[in-house]
């Protein structure tokens, strides 16, 4: 199949019908909407470009586009007609190829073997024919990679060329690009969106999924704005095309944090308050995750007794390493005062026992041991501490009660304190984290998207936990994704982005604006 | 309508005491295996009634057969110690063999010395403590690397154990052979001077240290600070670093307390039974116990029993070998059917728990 005999959109007559249609489309998980009524056009010939942070639902749609889970409500066309994608191949079969953020390829075989697999194993693969194609698709799109090469040598931008030419290969319709600028230089980033106008004008249809309003301005013939699993937005392309790069890219911003979308009307603010004394401080941190290579350097803000100070920004942009920092899990530069006091090197559970407290967003992943019972989960950063532990030895008796008087208090819902935490909901897993955070004598409590998951009444009551411990004086620190959240806990409000606090606004009806155009990478000055 | 689906079935399952399952799902297994068992003894030629009947009244009901079994225990118990701390770490001290090896020459060469110029008790303490050192620092090696760099302990430690043989037996042949015997060995401790024997018995003291280690272990491992803390590191590495637990610290500390252990069973092995160091000594125990020690869920008492089977299975299929030519190894034989039938059983009852 080549891309030149591929229907183009003809631009006199105006995309007559979308190549795939969404409409209505809902998926629910077990306490989440994942996607709520999603209606969408993807037209031949057109870069579709879809906004959206972490958790609004880009994952379940294209998983549904995929073919590797089905709506619950809504439908799905294919050139107009309802289809059912029953499975991935089924999908591919349909002409949706799809490139995730994660890369597949066989990092230890040549770009050749590679795209020879996923042909049925009793058949001989055509060599020659795959080398021939794969010249072909190169000089198409424009790059240069030598077949003959390993993977694993490649470039990361290289490696999606590659995967990207075999997705159009299986697929050669509708090419899904979740996030493919994620791990992309910015010359690699140049160099994709050049790769993705070729295909574009080969007649092929990009969703092209990215969190950088920049590139879906630069990229985009068509922007949609996903927001908790809804459409909280969109620009036809003929909007995109009759409006500069700048005012589309205030069209989007207004989109995605302006007021009117969901209305502004509907955040209760936090009362203001007279705060107390200067409870906690950052002062020119700098540090690096251990799991990836995000990191934050030269953070620095305060927080008072009583007051909660929000952390904005998308997902990524350091603020898990920063809390991680602050909590002592991670090596760092820079300081970390507690009631004017430098912690310098103590560790987690010093840090913990003066009253600094992490309550992380993976609450299984390391919040929690999940064959453990709710009982010693409860006391997990004390370890070896007394009355829990006298002389190395476990007393049960006080640890059983002092879980079974928080179980009551935060209200947990499970057979007993001796039941192993993996077995409870995401809810009661956060109820059991935040009375471990919580109890004792919390001063400083960092939150990393404590909602983040959960299903409305837990979101709820979580808030209502952060909102009660600030009221009783806890100096709180409230990093989140979501903005409405931020908007409606927070006193003041940090925005981070790559990394540093570009800014901090006071709390306020301006605040949204403001905080949104600092995520979207605009400075404050 | 769904009552009325419902009410028959509800009616024809058996209503079984709550104990029964669990039982159930212990013994089928072994009923498995040793039917497997027969037959590949059936296959091979032999009666397998009379195998069995020979093998329990060999390793179990005779009296020297029995005494036989339980000092065979000895290391097996010491070793499956070593394996279930770190096992129970999430590491893999797959190294034991060559751990126990340089243990045991440790103890080989510093013992005879030791009976010659101090009263028993602590000369030979103090060659246990010797063997668990070397054992210790042969460990090391590997944790280290599995610590700073992150490289799986398995391949390094199995390295450190073909490199621990050819060691002993470097070592036994160039400097501490001893000079009366012809054999490559290491001199021999008297009789008399090795592990006292329990009064009327065959059994050496040896028996009550492996017993002791092995419930000492499985109670610092489940009721303590540092036994949980070990249990983190294994159960969720991630929750180990959020909870404030020195990872890499932690993970050289286990795997050399493993390896102190290993060394620990060799010099407590040659200070009871053995006696002196052979430079082909290399009896694998390691690995005989790294199934028993699955089969027992890493749990130490249970382990006691398994392992108790096991050197029943092997005296006496040690002596039906002799008698009715069926290979020594055929005990090997029957622990990897009850392996096999003990994860199938598992893989039912998860599997029937899961569209339950």
């Amino acid at each position: 199949m080549t891309y030149e005999t591929e229907i183009r959109a003809d631009p006199a007559t105006g995309p007559a019908q979308p190549l795939v249609a969404l409409e209505g489309v809902t998926k629910r998980f077990p306490g989440v909407v994942a996607n709520d009524a999603v209606t969408l056009e993807f037209h031949p010939g057109e870069v579709h470009a879809l906004l959206g942070e972490n958790g609004a639902g880009k994952s379940t749609l294209i998983s549904m586009l995929a073919g590797v889970q089905q709506p619950d409500e809504g439908r799905i066309l294919i050139e107009g007609v309802p289809t059912k994608i029953t499975s991935p191949k089924h999908a591919l079969s349909l002409g949706i190829g799809t490139v995730y953020q994660h890369r597949m390829l066989v990092p230890t075989l040549t770009v050749a073997e590679n795209l020879q697999m996923g042909a049925p194993w009793y058949r001989r693969p055509d060599r020659a024919a795959i080398r021939e194609k794969f010249a072909e698709s190169c000089r198409a799109f424009g790059i240069d990679i030598d077949i003959d090469r390993v993977v694993g040598e490649l470039s990361l931008g290289e490696q999606q060329q590659v995967e990207i030419i075999r997705a159009l290969w299986r697929g050669g319709k509708l090419l899904v690009l979740d996030e493919p600028t994620a791990m992309l230089s910015p010359a690699g980033v140049r160099e994709l969106g050049r790769m993705m106008g070729r295909m574009r004008d080969a007649g092929v249809s990009i969703i092209f999924i990215t969190h950088h309003l920049s590139e879906a301005v630069e990229f985009g013939n068509r922007v949609s704005v996903l927001r908790s699993g809804r459409v909280a937005g969109a620009m036809s392309a003929d909007e995109v095309a009759a409006l500069t790069p700048e005012a589309t890219r205030a069209r989007i911003v207004d989109l995605m944090f302006g007021a009117g979308v969901e209305g502004d009307t509907k955040i209760e603010r936090r009362a203001r308050r007279d705060h107390g004394e200067r409870a906690f401080e950052v002062v020119g941190l700098s540090g690096k995750s251990q799991k990836g290579d995000t990191g934050f350097s030269d953070v620095t803000f305060h927080v008072q007794e009583g007051e909660i100070f929000g952390v904005a920004g998308v997902d990524g942009n350091g603020q898990t390493p920063l809390a991680e920092a602050i909590a002592g899990q991670i090596p760092c530069q820079g300081d970390v005062l507690l009631e004017g006091r430098a912690l310098g090197r103590a560790d987690v559970a010093k840090r913990y026992r003066l009253g600094l407290r992490y309550a992380t967003d993976d609450r299984l992943g390391e919040g929690t041991v999940a064959s453990l019972p709710i009982s010693l989960n409860m006391v997990l950063k004390q370890i070896g501490r007394p009355p829990y532990w006298r002389g190395g030895v476990q007393r049960d008796a006080l640890i059983d009660a002092h879980a079974e008087s928080l179980f009551e208090e935060f209200d947990v819902r499970a057979p007993s304190i001796h039941t192993p935490i993996g077995k409870l909901s995401g809810g009661n897993i956060q109820k059991v984290l935040l009375a471990r955070e919580l109890s004792g004598a919390a001063k400083v409590v960092v939150y990393n998207k404590p909602t983040h998951g959960l299903d409305l009444k837990n979101i709820e009551t979580t808030r209502r936990r952060i909102r009660d411990g600030a009221d009783n004086g806890i100096a709180t620190v409230l990093i989140s994704t979501d903005l409405e959240e931020i908007l409606s806990l927070s006193d003041r409000i940090g925005v981070m982005v790559r990394g540093r606090m570009v800014g901090v606004v006071p709390n306020g009806p301006d605040a949204r604006k403001r905080v949104g155009a600092m995520m979207a990478g605009e400075s404050e000055e | 309508m769904s009552e009325m689906t419902e009410a028959p079935r509800v009616a024809a399952a058996p209503r079984l005491p709550g104990w029964a399952k669990p039982l159930a799902f212990a013994l089928l297994p072994v009923l498995a295996a040793l039917l497997a068992g027969a037959l590949v003894l059936w296959a091979l030629g032999s009666d397998p009634l009379n195998y069995y009947t020979y093998v329990v009244e060999r390793g179990l009901l005779r009296t020297r057969g029995l005494q036989a079994s339980i000092v065979h225990m000895i290391p097996l118990l010491i070793l499956g110690t070593a394996l279930i701390v770190s096992f129970r770490a999430g590491l893999w001290n797959l190294g034991i063999d060559g751990q126990y090896i340089l243990g045991t020459l440790t103890a080989g060469v510093v013992a005879p010395k030791l009976v010659a110029v101090m009263p028993v008790v602590p000369a030979l303490f103090l060659a246990m403590l010797a063997g668990a050192a070397v054992g210790a620092l042969w460990a090391l090696p590997p944790a280290l690397l599995r610590a700073k760099h992150g490289i799986n302990e398995v391949i390094s430690g199995l390295m450190m154990s073909f490199m621990a043989t050819s060691l002993a037996a470097a070592i036994i042949k160039l400097w501490a052979k001893d000079p009366a015997s012809l054999e490559p060995q290491t001199s021999t401790i008297p009789v008399e001077q090795r592990l006292p024997l329990l009064p009327g018995t065959d059994i050496n003291l040896g028996i009550v240290i492996a017993l002791v280690v092995t419930i000492a272990a499985h109670l610092a491992i489940s009721r303590t600070s540092a036994g949980l803390k070990l249990r983190i590191l294994g159960l969720n590495p991630a929750a180990a670093t959020h909870a404030g637990l020195p990872a890499p610290r932690m993970i050289v500390l286990v795997l050399c307390l493993s390896g102190a252990i290993g060394g620990f069973a060799g010099a407590v092995e040659l200070t009871g039974v053995l006696g002196k160091m052979q430079a082909s000594w290399n009896p694998a125990y390691g690995f005989a116990v790294v199934p028993l020690v699955f089969l027992a869920r890493m749990n130490g008492w249970a382990m006691i029993a398994f392992v108790f089977a096991f050197s029943v299975l092997s005296i006496g299929g040690a002596s039906a070998a002799v008698r009715l030519g069926v290979p020594q190894s055929f005990t090997m034989v029957l622990v990897g059917f009850l392996l096999l039938f003990l994860a199938l059983a598992e893989w039912i009852d998860q599997t029937r728990r899961e569209q339950a």
